[in-house]
């Protein structure tokens, strides 16, 4: 933590960075790859947007190696709407991530669905001032994360699919290796903290608070209002969606469903409502039919 | 005794519920205009205001709010809470209104982006010491009629927390720097309206 004294005002403090992933729980965060797409999606509700050069679904469809967007159009977004704006850096790209807080967008997510730049290292996050989100399947690759210096973690699901089981996976496997450590003794949690390769001070401290020390949100599959609400009720502070609103028959009305159920996720009757009348999902790909090398989950490490 | 409130929209809300806990007053979260009539207080929470707006609104919730806001329930708001207590916003989303309840000028994102969120510490009336404040892509109140007290500033002379009655609100976070003096300040506003 950063020291402060009286009437100095300190930035990019990990309290500041970890404050605004604070601020975004209970939200939706959209994927967008226009300003118009941005503005469709903070009329509906949403509390950041992801800028983007493709979703993952047309990753996925079109192949080749996926990097940073244009900074043109991540401008254009940021000239479009008020609500933050993130933006995705390739793993272990530093100088993506440079040009990217150079633009100055509020949050940078380095992410498994770009190709990854390093196939060894991630970026030390503690060198920058904006902050990042990573992605994490379990429970020691968010604690990694966030000794690199993360101030969100995302479970990473399997993006561009509409498949939400990755994404039920890694929340359900997440949070249910924390609670396995919050009923450890003090002397179990220096082998815990070796098995989950992290720094015995940060797992001990997600010991004792039973959560991680940054806010926790789903991506990865979420297609469906009752997809967002079971993450949520699933423990999620809050939820990512990628492919699953712009890749849908009516996208205005699906994303602004989506940020309702976020909200009533533990109303089946408001629930009920905002699933009605939104046209086709998308298509989706079950996880199961994708071969192992096309899975972007098993990126980072 | 009836709890305070806090609205579960969107938000930090869970760190308003565990602040008040941490000085022993009871807070619930509410999304329903009978739970909030159900409370003697009400808390806005931190978050994005244009959300708390729009699903304030999609709900009806937006004018019951407004109402019982202008009919002296006590209100307390952060950061985005304060954008929703105005009776203006400056630099709003197209269709953003405020539930108002301060006579104030606000500005949304004051300070710029992300990368101009900052912690410092401030003066705040009534309080004896120094508090601790985090700002995050914080509002800045730009204007006030003379019915409003301030009650922070910046060392520029920015107001960043300002009264009205029952209702108060602040651009920075207590909530997120376990500084519990704030809202043993609104407990007590919430205890002598009952």
């Amino acid at each position: 933590m950063t020291e402060t004294k009286p009437n100095q005002p300190v930035v990019a403090s990990t309290l500041v960075k970890r404050g605004l992933a604070e601020m975004l729980k209970g939200g939706v965060i959209m994927d967008v790859v226009t300003a118009e797409q941005a503005r469709i999606a903070e009329d509906a509700g949403a509390v950041a947007v992801m800028a983007l050069e493709r979703v993952p679904a047309d990753i996925r469809a079109q192949g080749g190696v996926s990097r940073m967007s244009d900074p043109d159009m991540i401008d254009g977004i940021i000239a479009e709407v008020k609500i933050p704006v993130m933006a995705k850096a390739r793993i272990g790209h530093f100088v993506e991530a440079q040009i990217l807080e150079a633009l100055k967008v509020d949050f940078i997510d380095e992410s498994e669905v770009l190709s990854p730049a390093d196939y060894i290292n991630h970026i030390d996050k503690w060198n920058f001032d904006v902050p990042f989100v990573c992605g994490a399947t379990n429970l020691g690759e968010a604690l990694r994360r966030i000794t690199e210096g993360a101030a969100m973690i995302r479970s990473k699901g399997e993006a561009g699919t509409g498949d939400v089981s990755e994404a039920t996976k890694h929340i359900r496997t997440i949070l249910g290796e924390i609670r396995a450590l919050a009923a450890k003794t003090d002397d179990e949690l220096y082998v815990a903290a070796k098995e989950l390769q992290a720094p015995f001070e940060l797992v001990r401290e997600v010991a004792k608070a039973g959560r991680l020390p940054v806010p926790l949100f789903v991506a990865g599959g979420v297609a469906t209002p009752a997809d967002a609400a079971m993450m949520m009720q699933l423990g999620a502070d809050g939820v990512f969606v990628g492919s699953g609103i712009f890749k849908s028959g009516n996208p205005v009305d699906r994303a602004k469903a989506i940020v309702k159920a976020a909200t009533f996720y533990d109303k089946p009757e408001i629930l009920a409502e905002v699933s009605r009348g939104l046209g086709e999902a998308m298509v989706g790909i079950n996880v199961a039919d994708l071969p192992a090398p096309h899975r972007l989950a098993e990126r980072g490490w | 005794m009836k709890p305070i409130g806090v609205l579960a929209l969107q938000g930090d809300y869970r760190e308003h519920i565990a602040t008040f806990d941490a000085i022993a007053v009871e807070a619930i979260k509410v999304r329903s205009i009978d739970e909030i009539d159900a409370c003697a207080g009400l808390v806005i929470p931190g978050g994005e205001s244009s959300v708390i707006h729009r699903l304030a609104s999609t709900y009806g919730l937006f004018e019951p709010i407004r109402q019982r806001i202008a009919g002296g329930l006590p209100t307390f708001g952060t950061c985005a809470g304060l954008i929703m207590l105005a009776s203006e916003i400056l630099d709003k989303t197209d269709d953003q209104e405020p539930f108002g309840g301060l006579e104030v000028s606000v500005r949304r994102n004051a300070f710029g982006n992300q990368l101009d969120s900052f912690e410092t510490d401030l003066a705040f009336k009534g309080i004896d010491s120094l508090v601790h404040a985090a700002f995050i892509r914080a509002p800045i109140v730009e204007k006030v009629s003379e019915a409003v007290e301030i009650t922070a500033q910046l060392d520029d002379g920015r107001i960043v927390g300002v009264r009205q009655g029952n209702v108060m609100a602040i651009s920075f976070h207590p909530e997120v720097t376990a500084e519990t003096r704030i809202h043993a300040l609104f407990a007590e506003i919430v205890a002598a309206a009952r």
